[in-house]
């Protein structure tokens, strides 16, 4: 899609050639005019502040308009940690925005409720309202905020709605398993502590071994 | 550090205050619940006292215990510069008997503090004129700070969606999993794609 070899091969149906132009077309103008409502919330909101101003300038993706009425605006951040007692109104301020419209989670509370995993955060805005794009990080740098951005605006352009994740500059899947885990259930603490006590015995042991 | 704001109060009030200590200077007085207002009463209204600064009040569960809850109240004298600590034991097993007398009409601004202290540990104030949760939803059901609430529960005001209406798993993303897709670039990058 928006290929113009792919779509100068199409043959037989003159109808889906044109359906997909408009599509393209429509996606390629809004992908450039987000008009954002921001849900700030939390300390992420530093961040926030620093990605729309100069330095960042999140101008230059035509997406720094903010519109504090849900109707006018089509981009909802979710800037913060979500309580179960904002929930209705994060659900209601989504369901007033006209559609097309699309979600962007800032910070890993927003994705996931992050290490608050108690009776008042929600676990996840997705939970409540679909999302888009997901930007781990507390608070996520604005490069990885940005990266974020234009994996929306790319979704956009494609007309797809399944959610993205952005991926954290330095890869720690390496000894992913050393990462704490969340939920408490995930995984026994006793093996996660003996594990780490291993891994960091062996460490000094190649420390010694190569200073010597 | 002098004694002098325990030593009133046990001049003043004798067996009523129950123990008292002053680690690293703070004074601190465990009072008997039914003399709390007075007592209350009387640090503000002492000219030598003058407690005129309600710094904070909160309760703290002890399911061991008996009397179960404490409640520990912090005051600050501005004209004075002192600060002293008071608790109260108050409280059964099953929160009976966890009631203290509001102290509103001493400082007008222990109003929410009360309310706080209520919300979430189950403190009751008598005499408070508003006390409604503060921080909690009226929907709320038991008291979050208790230890017998469970640590996992959670009363989610918006039902939560369903992988149904979802169309998609909806699970914690667990944190910098491998299917997150690639740094930086497009391809892959969005979940659920074999690219």
């Amino acid at each position: 899609m928006g290929d113009v070899t792919r779509s100068l091969t199409l043959e037989g149906s003159e109808q889906g050639f044109a359906t997909t132009r408009v599509d393209d077309l429509l996606g390629w103008a809004r992908k450039y005019s987000l008009f954002a409502y921001p849900f700030v919330t939390a300390c992420c909101g530093m961040e926030f502040m620093a990605l729309t101003s100069p330095r960042f300038d999140l101008a230059r993706f035509g997406a720094e308009a903010p519109r504090f009425s849900p109707r006018q605006s089509d981009l909802l951040w979710v800037v913060g940690t979500i309580s179960q007692r904002q929930g209705p109104v994060l659900k209601r301020i989504y369901e007033q925005m006209m559609a097309p419209k699309w979600v962007f989670a800032f910070g890993t509370c927003a994705s996931t409720g992050g290490f608050y995993d108690n009776y008042t955060t929600v676990p996840g805005i997705d939970k409540i309202i679909p999302v888009d794009v997901y930007v781990p990080g507390c608070p996520p740098r604005p490069e990885a905020v940005l990266d974020g951005l234009m994996l929306l605006q790319d979704k956009i352009a494609r007309n797809e709605r399944r959610p993205g994740v952005v991926k954290p500059r330095v890869d720690p899947v390496e000894g992913a398993e050393k990462l704490v885990q969340l939920r408490r259930s995930a995984a026994d603490p006793r093996q996660l502590v003996s594990a780490l006590k291993e891994e960091q015995r062996r460490s000094e042991g190649a420390a010694i071994g190569g200073s010597r | 550090m002098s004694h002098y704001v325990l030593d009133r109060l046990k001049e003043r009030f004798g067996t009523a205050i129950l123990e008292t200590h002053s680690n690293f200077g703070d004074d601190t007085a465990t009072i008997e619940p039914t003399q709390w207002k007075t007592v209350c009463a009387f640090l503000r209204r002492d000219p030598g006292l003058d407690f005129d600064l309600p710094v904070d009040l909160c309760a703290v569960d002890y399911p061991n215990r008996k009397p179960r809850m404490e409640v520990v109240m912090h005051l600050y004298s501005v004209s004075k510069g002192h600060r002293v600590r008071l608790k109260a034991r108050v409280g059964d097993e099953e929160m009976e008997g966890a009631e203290l007398d509001s102290v509103t009409s001493i400082w007008p601004g222990m109003n929410w503090l009360e309310r706080e202290t209520w919300d979430m540990s189950g403190v009751r104030f008598r005499g408070h004129p508003d006390l409604r949760r503060i921080l909690m939803y009226p929907e709320f059901e038991g008291h979050p700070l208790q230890k017998t609430y469970p640590a996992d529960r959670t009363q989610p005001l918006v039902p939560y969606r369903t992988e149904d209406e979802a169309g998609m798993p909806i699970h914690k993303l667990e944190p910098f999993g491998p299917e997150e897709g690639m740094p930086f670039g497009r391809a892959g990058s969005i979940r659920g794609e074999d690219n």
